[in-house]
C-alpha cells in the first residue's frame, strides 16, 4: 500500500491546517472565492494519500484479480486482498471472509434484502426500520415487500429527530425478521442508540443490519463490540473513492446465504449442468471488482486512522457546537434535527427563503452545502417541510468555514430583503 | 455571473407576492408537477373556454425561482389559446436554455427569468410550472377527445 500516513504530532493537538494541505481540492476557488466545502455528508473529498495509492496501483500493479499466474495479476490480487484485510482491521471483524466489497451502501443493503431476507420472509413477517432512514434503507425493503408480501414497520422519531425508544421496542414483534437502521442519520445527524438496538433485537433473536454510511467517517466502528449482524458503508464518505463500499456480515449468516449475482469470480466450477459457488467472501463478488477503489479505500482507512477517528470526532464536534450556536443567532433560521447525540451535520431552514435559494446564494459565496430532501423524503414529510439546507463537516473544516457560512447566510437574508 | 441577474426585483417580488396563487374551484383541468430532485411540488388549475385559458391559478411550495416563474406564467397565459401558449412555451424554453441567444424582446416580464440560464441546476425550477401547465392542457384535451 503506497498510503503515506500523515505525520500527526502530539495527541490532542489536531492540526487542521496540516490536514487541509493533504486535500488538494480545498485550494481551489469557486466563483472567485476560496472554496468552503460543507457537503461532506454527500461525499467527502480525497486526500493525496488516497489519490497516490490509486495512482500507484494503476501505474504499477493493475491486472485482473484471482485469474493469472503472471506478476501483475498477482500484484493486483495482493493489493485487492490486502485492502480487504485493511477493511477487516478497520471494522475489527473476525475474518476477511466477512468483508464483501460492493459498489456502496446501497448495493450492500440490496444484497442483504435479496440474499438474506428474501428466502426467509413471507406474508406476515416484518422488517423493522426507523423514520429517519435514507431512501437506500427504505426502497430495498419495499421491493422485498412486493416480492414476498412481508410487512415494513417504521419506528417513529420525536421532534428532535431522535428514535422513540418505547415505540421501537413495541414494534419489535415475534414476526420481526430483521431490523435495519441507520447508525447516523444523513439528513439530521442523529446518532442512533445502535448498541441498545442490537441488544434489544438479539434478545428476541432478530438480526440487525446497520447502515453505517454516515457513521464511519465520524465514529470508530467495532462490529464485534457492536454485535451487529450486517454493517454497510461507502468509501466516498470516508475520504475514499466512489463506486466502492463494504458489506460486513457475520460469517455464519453469509455462509448460508445464496449468491446474489452470478458470473465470473464467484464460482469454483461451472458446467452446463452444474455450478459450484466460490467460498466466502468471493461468493458475493461476481465479475471483476473495483480493484483500484478497494486500494483507495484502504488508503483512506490508513489516513483517517492516522489522524485518529476520536481526534476527528472531537474536532468535528467543536465545529458542530460552534455552527449550532452561530446559526441559531440568525433571524428566522431553524435547525432541523436537535438530537442530544449528533454527528457534525446541521440541517436548517430559513423563513421566507427556500433551501434551493440558500444553496445558490451560498454557492455564489464559495460555500458548498446540500439543499434538498437528502434522499430522506419521509424525514422532510415528518417535519412538514419540502427540503432543508444542510452543512456537514469533515476532518478538514475550520472555524473560519463556519464564519464564511454565517456570512453567506446573512448575504442570503440581504438578497431576499 | 452575478447573483442579482438571477434574483431580479421582478423575481423577488413575484416570490414574495405570487399572483394567481391558490386553488381554482371548479377547474376544467388540473395537473400536479414534481421536481423529485428538490421536492418542489406545484399544482396548476385551469378554466377553459374551448381552446382558450380564461382563468389560471397555481399553488404549491417551491423556491423563489419556481414560485416566481409560476406566478409570471399565470399572468402571461391568461386569455391565451392553446397555440399561443405552445408558442410561448417554445420561447421560454429557449430563454432558459440558450446561453448566448439575445433575450426575446416579446417576452416582456418573463424575460426576468433569463438569469436562470447561467445556473443550470436551477433551470428545472423555472420550467416546472410550464411542464405542469402543459400536462393540464394535454389532460383537458384528452378528456375532450374521449367524450
Amino acid at each position: 500500500m503506497a498510503a503515506t500516513l500523515p505525520n500527526v504530532s502530539r495527541p490532542g493537538a489536531y492540526d487542521v491546517e496540516r490536514v487541509r494541505r493533504d486535500f488538494p481540492i480545498l485550494a481551489r476557488e469557486v466563483g472567485g472565492k476560496p472554496l468552503v466545502y460543507l457537503d461532506n455528508a454527500a461525499s467527502a473529498q480525497r486526500p493525496l494519500a488516497v489519490l497516490r495509492a490509486v495512482e500507484h496501483y494503476e501505474t504499477h500493479s493493475h491486472a485482473n484479480v484471482h485469474r493469472g499466474v503472471h506478476a501483475l495479476s498477482q500484484a493486483a490480487t495482493e493489493a485487492f486482498e490486502g485492502a480487504r484485510e485493511r477493511v477487516r482491521r478497520f471494522l475489527n471483524a473476525r475474518s476477511t471472509k466477512e468483508i464483501i466489497f460492493v459498489r456502496g451502501t446501497t448495493e450492500a443493503i440490496n444484497l442483504v434484502a435479496q440474499s438474506y431476507a428474501r428466502p426467509r420472509v413471507g406474508p406476515g413477517d416484518e422488517i423493522l426500520i426507523t423514520a429517519l432512514e435514507h431512501h437506500a434503507n427504505i426502497v430495498p425493503w419495499q421491493m422485498l415487500r412486493e416480492q414476498t408480501g412481508c410487512t415494513l414497520k417504521v419506528a417513529p422519531i420525536n421532534r428532535r429527530g431522535e428514535l422513540i425508544w418505547d415505540e421501537f421496542e413495541r414494534l419489535l414483534s415475534p414476526r420481526t425478521r430483521l431490523v435495519a437502521v441507520a447508525h447516523v442519520s444523513n439528513a439530521l445527524g442523529t446518532i442512533l442508540p445502535v448498541e441498545r438496538i442490537v441488544e434489544a433485537a438479539h434478545a428476541r433473536g432478530v438480526p440487525v443490519l446497520l447502515d453505517g454510511a454516515q457513521a464511519v467517517p465520524h465514529i470508530a466502528v467495532d462490529v464485534r463490540a457492536l454485535g451487529c449482524d450486517f454493517y454497510a458503508f461507502s468509501g466516498h464518505k470516508l475520504y475514499g473513492p466512489t463506486g466502492i463500499g463494504v458489506l460486513y456480515g457475520r460469517e455464519e449468516l453469509l455462509a448460508e446465504m445464496p449468491p446474489w449475482q452470478g458470473g465470473g469470480d464467484m464460482i469454483l466450477t461451472v458446467s452446463f449442468e452444474h455450478t459450484t459457488y466460490n467460498d466466502l467472501p468471493w461468493k458475493f463478488e461476481a465479475g471483476t471488482p473495483h480493484i483500484s477503489g478497494a486500494v483507495g479505500l484502504a488508503a483512506a482507512m490508513d489516513y483517517v486512522e492516522g489522524l485518529g477517528l476520536d481526534a476527528i470526532a472531537a474536532h468535528e464536534h467543536a465545529l458542530l457546537e460552534l455552527a449550532t450556536k452561530e446559526l441559531s443567532r440568525i433571524d428566522g433560521l431553524e435547525i432541523i434535527g436537535t438530537a442530544e447525540r449528533k454527528a457534525a451535520v446541521v440541517s436548517f431552514t430559513m423563513r421566507d427563503i427556500h433551501p434551493h435559494d440558500i444553496g445558490t446564494i451560498l454557492d455564489s459565496e464559495g460555500v458548498a452545502v446540500r439543499s434538498g430532501h437528502h434522499c430522506a423524503m419521509p424525514v422532510m414529510e415528518f417535519f412538514g417541510i419540502p427540503a432543508t439546507a444542510r452543512a456537514s463537516f469533515g476532518c478538514y473544516n475550520t472555524p473560519q468555514d463556519v464564519e464564511r457560512l454565517v456570512a453567506a447566510l446573512h448575504k442570503a437574508r440581504e438578497v431576499f430583503g | 455571473m452575478e447573483l442579482k441577474d438571477l434574483y431580479r426585483d421582478v423575481i423577488l417580488d413575484h416570490n414574495r407576492r405570487p399572483r394567481n396563487f391558490g386553488r381554482l374551484e371548479p377547474a376544467d383541468a388540473v395537473a400536479e408537477g414534481n421536481n423529485p430532485l428538490c421536492g418542489d411540488r406545484l399544482s396548476v388549475y385551469l378554466r377553459l373556454d374551448g381552446d382558450r385559458v380564461t382563468d389560471v391559478r397555481f399553488e404549491g411550495k417551491g423556491c423563489a425561482i419556481s414560485t416566481a416563474s409560476a406566478s409570471l406564467m399565470t399572468e402571461a397565459v391568461k386569455g391565451k389559446d392553446r397555440s399561443a401558449i405552445a408558442e410561448l412555451f417554445e420561447r421560454i424554453h429557449a430563454l432558459l436554455t440558450q446561453h448566448d441567444a439575445p433575450v426575446d424582446p416579446e417576452l416582456g416580464k418573463l424575460a426576468a427569468l433569463s438569469g436562470v440560464r447561467e445556473y443550470p441546476a436551477r433551470v428545472k425550477c423555472a420550467s416546472l410550472c410550464w411542464h405542469t401547465l402543459n400536462a393540464a392542457l394535454e389532460r383537458s384535451a384528452a378528456v375532450v377527445s374521449t367524450e
